[in-house]
């Protein structure tokens, strides 16, 4: 890292942005997201997220990224951890404990199907878009 | 096998007693029936958080958000929104019914919160720079520093309407012009992020999720006023947003957009840490001076007001976390933009952290002039247990609670100012019938007594002899006396405390006194808790009917109030008994009551 430019900022943004985009449409990475703000690493993301990778490298999977982010907003169901599979919409999963994160890597990454009961709704609309 | 759509139902607890799960059957067979159980897949899901509309169905990925559905509607929603692809519009939800408080005519969605301040938490990575930059990171601070002048920051912000979000709600432009007008060859800028209030996690969560959005804004800060120094107070009870704010800070600095000319600007301003050492007072801005100038935390008369005569006397900007984490928004959208959410005279939105007895708690993000109705019943999804609610909390040791005769107030400043309350910082705590008003108000007297710094009489003496007053009347020897002495306490308190904790410590009594009199009354004449839960007022008895005689209550009792024989009912003596509670924990045929 190198101090920036205006130039150099202005182009970062830009490249980055794209990249982020063409994850929602094109991608062809699969990205699971952990909640780990203070209110999910008390629930368990810690052991959540630990679960995730090794259930994804148990089946062996190549373009499966697993992530980190704050606090989601949905402390009641704590650990959330959002999907996001090309071609499928992205959903975001509430009260997900180690066990239910083999669950998740089976049925929805690998069978692309959603998971009962667990599924959450985002709570607002993103205005930075 | 890929599914193309995915019809989502609410199984939440609000759409269950709505038959959703019926509903989620008849989808289902209809689906099997319409031959698309290879390209359409029902979920059930948690809590879609619109439960006064449930049962609510969702259809992905077209985003077709259905209210009130009922198990009979499958056959219609499969038939023509599946096959012919046409949605069903009486089902729909009308955005037009409660969006009264967003002005904005291209945003459409239907949910009820409006994330600005938490715009990226739940998004990105707070531990990457990167990914705060391609959303917009930084760019509202290339506007600043190469397009805008300080008045014009401080126009957007006056437009806006933005007001201070640590619960006083002073204008933030005002704040700023005050601080750029003074002449100084040092100024500060400060991020208040001590959040004290019990129960409340909002800048915490801000901080946490989105770090850098409170840097941007104190450089932009910094240059508006004229200061090249920032110190965040951020108390150590928070070390998590600590160590993210840390890693922010150090990839900012090697960015260059903290530090020395940035950006090429030939504009400098960096940001330190300052950590508190769990003082409550130390949120109040004079108390968190001292304690940055390495001095006890305790506050000072006003004015001089920070704006003018700060840290180390010189002209200082204090903002909360929350007034920050806007500000890069407004400057990108236009402060016209944000001034057409919430009411007229707050604009914008408040982060509330949503706690108690409630169903869906967490952090919601909501337009000023949302109803406390729509908070609870809506987003939060209703009463735990589906038990009463007996009144809401906001402001914490500094607010008041509110009945239900007010849930359809629309929140704002003012209205709730005049029903006795204040916004505060954001906590928002749910009471049911199982809360006792009087231990309600004896719990924050408690908290302000033990976190009063102790410089002032009215506080020090004032707030011990409330809480002694309130410790009588949840003991069972109260007078209505102690009533009328406690009003003139706090009147005192409120006159005469050199700073915020004093003033308004009073306001948990007052507001409970004014909506809830019978309640202590009910302490004092009738030596009852109605709530069942002042522990001095509890009488424990046995049920005849369930008591098998297993003697374990007898053996438990530390003064031995319980008699009786093996396999014959026991029995407790009420003048022996001390309420401590463990024959009610040891009893396995639930024969010992409490009330």
């Amino acid at each position: 890292m190198s101090k920036l430019t205006l130039e150099a900022l202005r182009k970062l943004r830009d490249a980055k942005r794209k990249e982020m985009n063409q994850r929602d449409t094109s991608a062809k990475e699969i990205h699971i997201v952990v909640g780990m703000g203070t209110c999910g690493i008390a629930a368990g993301a810690k052991e959540t997220l630990n679960a995730l990778v090794d259930a994804v490298s148990a089946q062996k999977l190549g373009n499966v990224l697993v992530r980190q982010t704050g606090c989601m907003g949905l402390c009641h169901s704590e650990p959330t951890v959002e999907v996001a599979v090309p071609g499928m919409p992205r959903v975001i999963y509430g009260r997900v404990k180690a066990e239910q994160a083999a669950a998740i890597v089976e049925q929805h990454v690998v069978g692309k199907h959603l998971l009962d009961s667990h599924i959450l709704d985002r709570p607002a609309v993103d205005v930075m878009r | 096998m890929s599914y193309k759509q995915f019809v989502l139902v609410c199984g939440g607890t609000g759409c269950e007693s709505g038959h959703s799960g019926q509903l989620v059957d008849n989808l289902r067979k209809e689906i099997e029936a319409a031959g698309l159980s290879k390209t359409v897949q029902v979920v059930r899901t948690g809590c879609l958080g619109f439960c006064e509309k449930g049962p609510i169905v969702k259809v992905l990925p077209e985003e077709t958000f259905y209210v009130t559905v009922k198990p009979e509607d499958a056959r219609e929603l499969v038939r023509e929104h599946l096959v012919k692809g046409r949605p069903v519009t009486r089902l729909l939800y009308d955005r037009r019914q409660s969006r009264a408080y967003i002005g904005l005519d291209n945003i459409d969605f239907y949910q009820n919160q409006f994330r600005i301040v938490l715009r990226n938490c739940g998004i990105i990575d707070p531990d990457k720079i990167d990914e705060y930059i391609a959303r917009d990171g930084y760019r509202a601070l290339e506007k600043v520093l190469f397009e805008m002048s300080p008045d014009d920051v401080i126009r957007e912000l006056e437009k806006s309407g933005l007001r201070g979000r640590g619960g006083a709600g002073f204008p933030t432009f005002r704040k700023w012009q005050f601080t750029k007008l003074v002449e100084a060859d040092q100024k500060y800028v400060i991020c208040n992020a001590d959040e004290g209030d019990p129960g409340a996690y909002m800048d915490r969560s801000t901080l946490e999720g989105d770090p850098h959005s409170v840097l941007e804004a104190m450089i932009i800060a910094g240059k508006t006023v004229g200061s090249n120094q920032g110190y965040i107070y951020i108390r150590a009870e928070y070390p998590l947003a600590i160590t993210r704010l840390e890693t922010a800070i150090a990839q900012a600095r090697a960015y260059g957009l903290l530090g020395r000319n940035i950006l090429g600007s030939g504009f400098s301003f960096d940001i330190e840490l300052r950590l508190g050492a769990g003082a409550f007072v130390c949120g109040e801005e004079t108390a968190l001076l001292a304690s940055v100038e390495g001095k006890r935390g305790t506050p000072s008369p006003r004015p001089p007001f920070p704006a003018v005569r700060g840290l180390w006397g010189k002209p200082t900007v204090i903002n909360n976390v929350e007034t920050y984490a806007n500000i890069p928004v407004i400057l990108l959208k236009g402060g016209e933009w944000f001034g057409k959410i919430g009411t007229a005279t707050s604009k914008g939105t408040k982060v509330f952290a949503l706690t108690g007895k409630i169903n869906n708690s967490g952090l919601i993000e909501v337009p000023m002039g949302t109803t406390l109705r729509q908070i609870i019943f809506d987003i939060g999804g209703g009463i735990r247990g589906g038990r009463t609610f007996k009144a809401a909390q906001t402001g914490g040791p500094s607010g008041g609670v509110i009945p239900p005769e007010f849930l359809d107030t629309p929140i704002d400043y003012e209205n709730l100012g005049k029903i006795g309350s204040i916004m505060g910082s954001g906590g928002l705590i749910v009471m049911d019938d199982t809360d006792c008003i009087v231990d309600v108000a004896k719990f924050y007297l408690d908290f302000t007594v033990d976190e009063s710094c102790g410089k002032c009489a009215p506080c020090r003496i004032g707030g011990r002899t409330l809480f002694n007053y309130l410790d009588k009347i949840s003991s069972g020897k109260g007078t209505l006396e102690d009533i009328e002495r406690m009003k003139d306490v706090c009147q005192a308190m409120q006159r005469a405390s050199l700073c915020g904790l004093g003033q308004t410590a009073p306001n948990p009594i007052l507001s409970t006194l004014r909506y809830f009199l019978d309640e202590y009354k009910e302490h004092i004449e009738q030596r009852k808790c109605r709530a069942v839960k002042c522990k001095k007022l509890l009488r424990y008895s046995i049920d005849p009917v369930k008591c098998v005689g297993c003697t374990a209550c007898a053996r438990v009792c530390p003064v031995k109030a319980i008699s009786g024989e093996r396999k014959k009912t026991h029995v407790i003596d009420a003048a022996t008994c001390i309420q401590c509670g463990q024959c009610f924990e040891v009893c396995k045929f639930r024969a010992v009551q409490k009330a």
